[in-house]
């Protein structure tokens, strides 16, 4: 059998070379003793999980720790989701998943918003994997909703 | 032997490109592809003699009344029921056990009772029963599965007993590909008075099945994943049993007489297909059913297993790949579900449809199997009439360079 040859260049936006590194060495996985908010976003369609933990000091996030089980994407996002956030207030977080938000959906970003997200702008070739968005959003939505569920009580 | 290359050139959509690549479509599992000929009867039906059944004394209707019919009879004979009137037409396997749950189910287990099931089932064969074993106290019961993904049977006089009414189990699982001793398993329940339920979901498009010989109470498949339309499924109930038991649904068409304050019961099969049935999917079921016999079950049976062979071989030369499932071919069917450690199997499955290979990856509606298997999800291929070893081969290259890649 003549062996094929592969060409993943496409492949290249998806996979950048800080997704996987976060994949493989996932970043505040030591679980915070005490927390303020737990987070869980569940995909039941595919099976990924992700768990966070925040411990606020006053309105700002002064520690995180994330675990989970599932694809790059979705574990390297909320990688560096966990990363981006600490020391911001629940404003600023939730801000910053609408900005996420936006981005995963093709919307142009303020160069500011473009900034605060960080390495997360890394993720925005998945865009063009229609069907992988829900994972680079999994940890990001499942904050935002932690965070509206947090000032309501 | 299958004649792979001519029976290619009857399924249009298998000359499809995807990001420029052939289409090598591994997800049969999930749903088989449609050949012409059963394309070809839904336009046929819609085009020609398009109209509701059993209402009308006009032309249109009684044709279409006498091709649903015909359909149903291709059914009957294609699984070894003896009358047509055991044959209730659903949408699919799982509307087909729900209907049994919430019929037979419901007025025939009660508390205390056990309905044993395995650790193997489609969430399809396993929801209704928790369903039903909650409404009416009774409690699940669990066959567990060895090293190979077969059921582990040396305490089966300890889990069938005489508080056991229901064994629910699959005749082939839809991520280890094990075919069970179904057969073995049904005299055992029967012994204790209890029934059997039999999802041949993924048994009858792949092999010759006969629920006669099987003797089981119950029997459900679906007609999509074998080469008919979405939206058709089948029920096989044993005619002794369907006499007793209560319709499911009500409205037109199920009944005989009707008054202000109440009803009697249609004939059977019709007391339990309540409003206007899938008319045009079940005519697409005869045309399926009309190609795999003309294939033959036997032959369809041997070229999968020739593949799978083939595919297993393949597999083992990938080292950093896991496979489950039965090693021995002759219990298993064409189903290969494999876990790497390196790349999970949504990465898998986003490279691979980069080089036209459709595969399913996630927990194949089987949460509780792929937790037993340590795994959080599997990557699944799975074969057909129209695979071909050219194809396992460009998958087994594509799950390579994708290790490859994630290894770099
Ligand atoms: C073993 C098994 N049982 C049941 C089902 C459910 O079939 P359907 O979705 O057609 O109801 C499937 C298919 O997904 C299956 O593989």
């Amino acid at each position: 059998m003549s062996s094929p040859t592969f060409d993943f260049s496409e492949v290249d936006d998806l996979y950048q070379e800080i997704i996987l590194d976060h994949y493989r060495s996932p970043r505040n996985q030591k679980e915070i003793p005490e927390s303020d908010m737990d987070v869980t976003g569940i995909n039941p369609f595919c099976g990924d999980e992700v768990h966070m933990r925040i411990k606020l000091s006053g309105e700002s996030i002064s520690a995180v720790s994330f675990s989970g089980n599932g694809c790059s994407i979705s574990q390297a996002s909320a990688s560096m989701l966990s990363d981006i956030i600490k020391g911001k207030s629940l404003d600023e977080a939730n801000n910053l998943y609408v900005d996420f938000r936006d981005m995963m959906h093709g919307n142009d970003l303020n160069e500011d918003s473009m900034d605060n997200l960080g390495q997360a702008e890394a993720l925005s070739g998945v865009k063009k994997f229609p069907i992988r968005i829900k994972c680079a959003l999994l940890a990001w939505s499942a904050l935002g909703d932690a965070v509206k569920k947090h000032k309501s009580e | 032997m299958l004649d792979v290359n001519h029976i290619r050139k009857d399924f249009p959509i298998l000359s499809r490109t995807i990001y420029g690549k052939p289409l090598v479509y591994l997800d049969n599992a999930a749903t088989s592809q449609k050949p012409t000929s059963v394309i070809q009867s839904l336009v046929d039906y819609y085009e020609s003699y398009n109209s509701n059944i059993h209402r009308g004394v006009h032309t249109l209707s009684m044709e279409a009344t006498d091709r649903h019919e015909d359909a149903r009879s291709k059914c009957t004979r294609f699984i070894g029921a003896k009358e047509d009137k055991s044959l209730i037409m659903v949408r699919n396997t799982t509307e087909a056990i729900n209907l049994v749950a919430q019929t037979w189910g419901k007025h025939n287990i009660s508390a205390g009772d056990e309905i044993l099931t395995t650790h193997m089932e489609h969430h399809s064969n396993l929801v209704p029963w928790q369903k039903l074993a909650e409404q009416n106290g009774a409690s699940l019961q669990f066959i567990e599965l060895d090293e190979d993904g077969m059921l582990n049977l040396s305490n089966i006089d300890d889990l069938i007993t005489e508080r056991t009414k229901l064994l629910a189990l699959t005749h082939m699982s839809n991520v280890l590909g094990t075919i069970n001793p179904v057969k073995e398993l049904t005299a055992v329940a029967h012994k204790m008075g209890a029934k059997v339920l039999i999802d041949g979901a993924q048994s009858v498009p792949h092999m010759k099945v006969d629920v006669t010989d099987l003797d089981c109470d119950f029997f459900a498949f679906s007609g999509h994943k074998m080469l008919a339309p979405t939206g058709i499924g089948v029920l096989y109930v044993k005619p002794e049993i369907l006499e007793s038991m209560e319709p499911f649904l009500f409205g037109g068409d199920m009944v005989s007489q009707v008054w202000d304050d109440t009803a009697t019961w249609n004939d059977l099969p019709w007391k339990f297909e309540a409003g206007t049935p899938n008319i045009a999917d079940l005519i697409g079921l005869g045309a399926a059913i009309d190609y795999l016999e003309s294939l033959g079950m036997d032959q369809v049976r041997e070229h999968e297993m020739a593949l799978t062979g083939y595919a297993l071989e393949q597999f083992d030369r990938l080292n950093d790949i896991k496979v489950f499932g039965p090693k021995d071919l002759s219990k298993r069917g064409g189903v290969i579900s494999f876990h790497s450690d390196d790349v999970h199997p949504h990465d898998m499955g986003t490279m691979l449809d980069r080089e036209g290979i459709a595969i399913r990856t996630g927990h194949h509606c089987a949460m509780p199997l792929t937790r037993k298997l340590s795994v959080v999800a599997t990557a699944r291929a799975s074969f057909y009439i129209y695979n071909t070893e050219e194809e396992v081969d460009k998958l087994t290259a594509a799950i390579r360079a994708t290790l490859d890649y994630f290894a770099k």
